[in-house]
């Protein structure tokens, strides 16, 4: 395969033709944040967390699903774009109820450790504490949508890794969330298997094992890449 | 014309409260509120919530006690699951009890009482607290706040952080005491247990001294409520509730404390957050009774360690079948934290402690789950329900304050109709009040779930219900 020379943060890169740049950027050791990208699934651009600057482009642009080009110029730390990404975290965080001190996740949560990374130290906006209802009809999982920031990447862990296709999206804008089957309840679906992808791949306490208390809920996502490897690549490499 | 005099800095209890008398036409005090004005709601809130969250969130409802809180709710989880949590589990978890009651007292006592007593009444209230005591007696406060930390890092080494630790669960609990936790809190035992020796013989010789304030400080016969162990011995994580009256009879016995809506009522008063609990059979407010400290060492025949027995002993000497002074709340709080050290330094070398078995895994088993542990302040309770899936429908709390709230009531009336004659509020009187207060170490963040400012307002009402006059701290 081609390969691609461009600039990432001033630095000469060379990267296969077909990368994102996010991947030539992380194959070149620079860490661009992110939430719904997750090793292993496809990407669908959704949280804009990743945006990195493209010079001869006004727009800021996903770096999860932009593709690198010859001679591209991309900046991935700059003041605009802090301002930008510390933004979407406080609208995630004004758009339902995170209490990270009582959550499952705390400490273990992507979203919570970008906000501490990027120095989100407080919430412009207006919280609108909506009122969304906790599932544990699961045997061993549950989902609390007051928790969920809809990165999907329960969705496409369930369609794509495991083939279940149970978790889906419904509904638009502030009344967009996470469903079983055909909305409704966990414990009802006729496609869930139980696998837990979809648990080990959230960012946030949102899915959890069923009975875990505050604080409990670590994952392991490499689990996802292995079977993904396993799968695709025929490595069983731990 | 209301007279309002503004007293720099604010008083030493927790939470926000005001207090309301009443005059009769003679200019006699007639009646006495304290009232909680602050209101937080988790009963509401918390419905919804998975029930094994409980145990994270409820403790949020105090930073001075949150262990009372996290044992409680973890207790009515086990209720849920109905299981027996294993054995080193129980230990642990009473041993961070234990911890928990040495710093809660231990504050009450050194930083927030002894100020009054060490330094005396007419100290200015600028110079009458915790850093007027350390330039005063600067050893003295040094030790008390070296065991309040005591009693901190024992939570610390269980429970990984002082305040608010995620470690007791339903069935169990998180982690067991590392070894190098062990022999820390092993080191330290001595210094905690000096510097309690020698609290009890200061407050010993305060006695002498404070006859008039043992007399006025909530003195009266009331009930008393705790829990219980089986043999008599005085309980802080287990055991069965026991009432016992101003004789010291005990009136009721060995109640499982799932059944205590059959003896407890709960009155809710217009002017304050604070509900007002009461024995049903003597019905409300007759059914006045008092939990914490004093209740505990009145319905205990024995502590059940050599040092605090003989406390007891002496302690139980004061008072007629049972101890009725308010005042001498704080001296069982000094045995209690003597009982506490002792238990400790027992159970430190108990090989059940090195169990890596410290969690019982169950399913929902029970749609409802009563708790109930003693919270340095008093019996706790936290009752839930729940669906069969585990999503709380309903919380209902009983907080030691709010036991207290009764008593609290009637040993202000009790200090005001000693120092109030006329139309205003002496100073003298508004320390003592505060002071009686104080005795039961209030905390309103807890009893109401209510946080705010620490500031009390004293209102003298005449009998038209007029504002005579205002003092607001
Ligand atoms: S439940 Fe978790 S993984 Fe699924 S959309 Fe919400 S935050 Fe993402
Ligand atoms: S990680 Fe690229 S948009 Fe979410």
């Amino acid at each position: 395969m081609a390969a691609k020379t461009l600039t990432i943060d001033g630095r000469l890169i060379s990267a296969a033709e077909d990368q994102t740049v996010l991947q030539a950027a992380k194959d070149a050791g620079i860490q661009i944040p992110t939430l719904c990208h997750l090793e292993g699934l496809s990407d669908i651009g959704a949280c804009r967390l990743c945006v990195v600057e493209v010079a001869g482009s006004n727009k800021l642009l996903p770096a999860c699903v932009t593709r690198i080009a010859e001679g591209m110029q991309v900046r991935t730390d700059t003041e605009r774009l802090r301002h930008y990404r510390r933004m979407v975290l406080e609208l995630l965080f004004a758009e339902r109820n995170h209490v990270c001190a009582v959550c499952v996740a705390n400490g273990h949560c992507e979203l919570q450790a970008l906000a501490l990374a990027l120095g989100m130290d407080h919430v412009r906006f207006e919280y609108r504490f909506p009122k969304y209802s906790v599932d544990i009809t699961h045997h061993s999982f549950g989902i609390d949508h007051n928790r969920c920031i809809l990165c999907t990447r329960c969705v496409r862990v369930c369609w794509y890794i495991e083939g279940a296709g149970t978790k889906n999206v419904a509904g638009r804008g502030a009344e967009c969330r996470i469903i079983t089957d055909l909305n409704q309840s966990w414990g009802t679906s006729e496609t869930c298997t139980s696998c837990g992808k979809c648990v080990q791949a959230c960012p946030t306490g949102a899915l959890f094992k069923r009975g875990s208390a505050v604080a409990e809920m670590e994952r392991d996502r490499t689990r996802l890449e292995f079977i993904v490897n396993a799968r695709e690549k025929k490595q069983w490499i731990v | 014309m209301a007279r309002w005099i503004k007293i720099d800095p604010v008083t030493r209890i927790e939470g926000h409260a005001k207090i309301s008398l009443l005059l009769d036409d003679s200019g006699q005090v007639a009646d006495a509120r304290f009232h909680v004005t602050e209101f937080r709601g988790f009963e509401k809130f918390c419905e919804g919530r998975p029930f094994a969250e409980m145990p994270g969130i409820t403790p949020r409802v105090c930073g001075i006690c949150p262990v009372s809180h996290l044992l409680a709710s973890a207790k009515a989880c086990d209720q849920i699951l109905a299981v027996d949590i294993p054995v080193a589990a129980e230990k642990l978890r009473r041993m961070m009890n234990l911890g928990q009651i040495i710093q809660s007292h231990a504050l009450s006592f050194f930083h927030l009482s002894a100020p009054d007593f060490l330094l005396g009444w007419d100290t200015p209230p600028e110079r009458r607290n915790v850093f007027g005591l350390m330039a005063a007696n600067p050893d003295l406060a040094r030790a008390g706040i070296r065991l309040r930390q005591f009693g901190q890092e024992i939570i610390e080494h269980l429970g990984g952080r002082k305040i608010h630790p995620a470690w007791a669960v339903p069935g169990g609990v998180r982690a067991g005491l590392p070894e190098t936790g062990r022999d820390a809190i092993r080191a330290k035992l001595p210094e905690a247990l000096a510097t309690t020796r020698t609290a009890i013989a200061l407050f010993k010789q305060v006695l002498k001294s404070h006859e008039q304030e043992t007399q006025v400080f909530g003195n009266f016969p009331s009930l008393f409520l705790g829990l219980i162990a089986p043999d008599d011995t005085w309980e802080h994580y287990d055991g069965k509730l026991r009432f016992v009256d101003g004789g010291g009879n005990v009136i009721a016995d060995q109640i499982d404390p799932a059944r205590y809506k059959e003896f407890i009522g709960e009155a809710v008063e217009p002017a304050s957050y604070l509900k007002s609990p009461y024995y049903r059979s003597l019905g409300y407010p007759a059914g006045l009774y008092r939990v914490g400290p004093l209740a505990r060492l009145n319905i205990s025949k024995r502590m059940g360690t050599p040092l605090a027995d003989e406390e007891l002993r002496h302690f139980k000497s004061l008072g007629w079948g049972a101890v009725t002074s308010s005042f001498l709340y704080h001296y069982a709080r000094l045995i209690e934290i003597l009982a506490s050290i002792e238990r400790i330094d027992h159970m430190l070398d108990d090989p059940d402690l090195r169990s890596t078995r410290l969690r019982s895994d169950a399913g929902i088993n029970r749609l409802s789950g009563v708790g109930v542990s003693e919270a340095p302040r008093g019996t706790l309770f936290h009752d839930y329900q729940v669906d069969p899936d585990g999503i709380i429908t309903g919380v209902n709390l009983i907080i030691a304050t709010g036991h207290n709230n009764l008593a609290m009531n009637r040993t202000i009336a009790q200090i005001a109709r000693h120092y109030i004659q006329g139309n205003t509020i002496p100073e003298p009187m508004l320390n003592r009040v505060e002071a009686g207060i104080r005795c039961y170490d209030p905390c309103l963040s807890c009893s109401t779930h209510a946080d705010g400012h620490l500031a009390l307002q004293i209102t003298l009402l005449d009998h038209r219900g007029q504002v005579i006059d205002e003092v607001v701290r």
